[in-house]
């Protein structure tokens, strides 16, 4: 598929002197507008009210987003690849805000598929897209540092949801003067569709400027006092080119998707449940130690966290190894989850503190997997093997949930739950997280056969040649 | 951070310091702004 020559990879290709650091806040542009899709729940009670509905039909919308996110990231990852940031991060922008106006449209006629169609089906393209977009183009950019340049990008995502939220909740204020953010009002349909509207318009220039400021770096650059002979010193890293083609044979792809999926798997359980499991833990009869307004502090204090784990352990990871680190998200989570279950109902400072980690992890692994694709399979075709990969968060979007709920609807009624009620799910989740990491453990270096011929680049050659062999 | 582009007969560049500065400021003032506001949710926790 051709892009206008404007969009053009050769286009893009930076000039001797370009400052690297220009590249971050294109990738922040694009992935703090998309990280907008973690702040549905501003909207969902409006949207129910709207639309005369259940929960789960609006639910629908955001599962939607998440799951075709996973399958356009795999589908278009070559293609993003071989056309390079601009283009990607354009098409992005476009996907993205049209799925939010057709979206408005929908809320704005009471067509509850057109918002599916919209939000969950085209904004949901734009997510995959952008999601990988600068991701491959950040780790050429920074050889030297690339857990540091996936953290930054991949925080941006946990970000966009920070600014999202407030703004949203700003912007439904004015459009209807009878809401005001607090439990108990609800915001008319007509404002939310007024909202689509305008995060559509916003984010569709935000995207844009990322996607005209960003650049490819040369194919013969480094960064000045580096050498790439640098990278050689660790087991895992290489600095051959395997295929996304050739990847997803390998078992190396397919431990890392299961280290991914158990990671956001376990995860998941506690963000789903974040606000009614506090209040759960700390329940005595009827009433809860933990009021409504503390748990939504608590639902904030976790995206900080999940913000934060991605980009500080993301960049710890360039000291440790990506290895060493994913034995920690897992190996440590373990222990965590064990004591959330067994002592975590003794002191909330303690429920916090444990949680807070735990979550820390959660965004710590989205944001290392790149860097590990980068060690593993080299730069070549990273962001279409990353595509390939995210299809694990979109299994692990459904199954984390599936598992929570499945298990406390065995246990009781929402409202009446307790500590004891969540021991089986969070034991799950160990057992999770034991798979995971036996599974990091069983990473060894990608055999020799599934490497490239040495001087191939991701956009004069195409996968099925390189598949063929 | 200075880059080097060694073998290359390509026109040199320059990134003027006040493009950068204006490109992490449009993605850091909204990120700010939304770490405020989720520190302003989050003290509930402690105070609510």
């Amino acid at each position: 598929m051709a892009v206008p020559s404007f969009l053009a990879r050769e286009r893009t290709v930076a000039r001797p002197g370009f400052n690297r650091w220009l590249i971050p806040p294109a990738a922040l542009a694009v992935h703090l507008a998309i990280g907008q899709v973690y702040a549905t729940s501003v909207y969902k009670a409006a949207l129910v009210a709207h639309f005369d509905t259940s929960l789960t039909a609006i639910g629908i919308i955001f599962s939607l987003a998440i799951v075709v996110l996973g399958v356009s990231a795999a589908i278009f990852g070559t293609w993003v690849d071989r056309n390079g940031p601009r283009a990607a991060m354009f098409t992005a922008a476009c996907f993205w805000s049209a799925g939010f106006l057709v979206g408005s449209l929908g809320i704005a006629t009471s067509q509850l598929w057109l918002v599916y169609l919209g939000y969950g089906v085209i904004g949901g393209i734009g997510l995959g897209i952008g999601y990988i977009s600068p991701v491959s183009t950040l780790i050429k950019w920074f050889p030297d540092r690339p857990g540091l340049a996936t953290g930054m990008a991949i925080m941006g995502f946990g970000g966009g949801a920070l600014i999202a939220s407030p703004l949203s909740k700003q912007l439904l204020s004015w459009y209807d003067p009878g809401y005001d953010g607090t439990a108990g009002t609800t915001a008319s349909g007509g404002s939310v569709a007024g909202l689509f509207l305008t995060l559509g318009l916003i984010y569709l220039v935000f995207m844009m400027f990322g996607a005209f400021i960003v650049r490819v770096p040369a194919d013969d650059w480094k960064p000045a006092g580096w050498d790439s002979s640098m990278v050689k010193h660790r087991e895992l890293v290489t600095t051959a080119s395997v295929s996304a083609g050739n990847a997803i044979k390998t078992p190396q792809f397919w431990l890392l998707w299961v280290v991914l999926f158990c990671n956001v798997t376990a995860g998941i359980g506690i963000l789903e449940q974040a606000s009614p499991m506090i209040q759960d833990f700390f329940r005595t009869g009827q009433s809860s130690l933990v009021a409504p307004a503390a748990a939504t502090g608590f639902v904030g204090l976790l995206s900080l966290f999940n913000m934060g784990g991605r980009f500080v352990w993301s960049s710890t990871s360039d000291y440790l190894g990506r290895k060493g680190i994913y034995m920690i998200y897992l190996g440590v989570g373990l222990v965590l989850y064990v004591l959330l279950a067994t002592l975590g109902s003794t002191a909330t400072w303690l429920f916090v503190l444990l949680a807070a980690l735990i979550i820390s992890f959660y965004g710590g692994g989205f944001a290392t997997a790149p860097a590990y694709l980068r060690d593993l399979f080299g730069t070549y075709q990273v962001g279409a093997i990353h595509g390939r990969l995210l299809t694990a968060w979109a299994a692990a979007g459904v199954a984390g949930p599936l598992i929570v709920n499945r298990v406390l609807d065995t246990q009781g009624t929402p409202g009446e739950l307790v500590a004891g009620n969540y021991r089986p799910a969070l034991f799950i989740m160990v057992g999770l997280l034991a798979i995971g990491f036996v599974a990091n453990l069983l990473i060894k270096p990608v055999a020799s056969k599934w490497h490239e011929p040495k001087g191939v680049d991701a956009h004069t050659s195409t996968p099925e040649r390189s598949a063929a062999r | 951070m200075s880059s080097t582009n060694e073998g290359t007969p390509q026109t040199s560049t320059h990134t003027p310091a006040g493009l950068i500065g204006f490109a992490w400021a449009l993605v850091g003032i909204p990120l700010v702004y939304g770490l405020v506001q989720t520190v302003r949710a989050a003290s509930a926790l402690f105070t609510g």
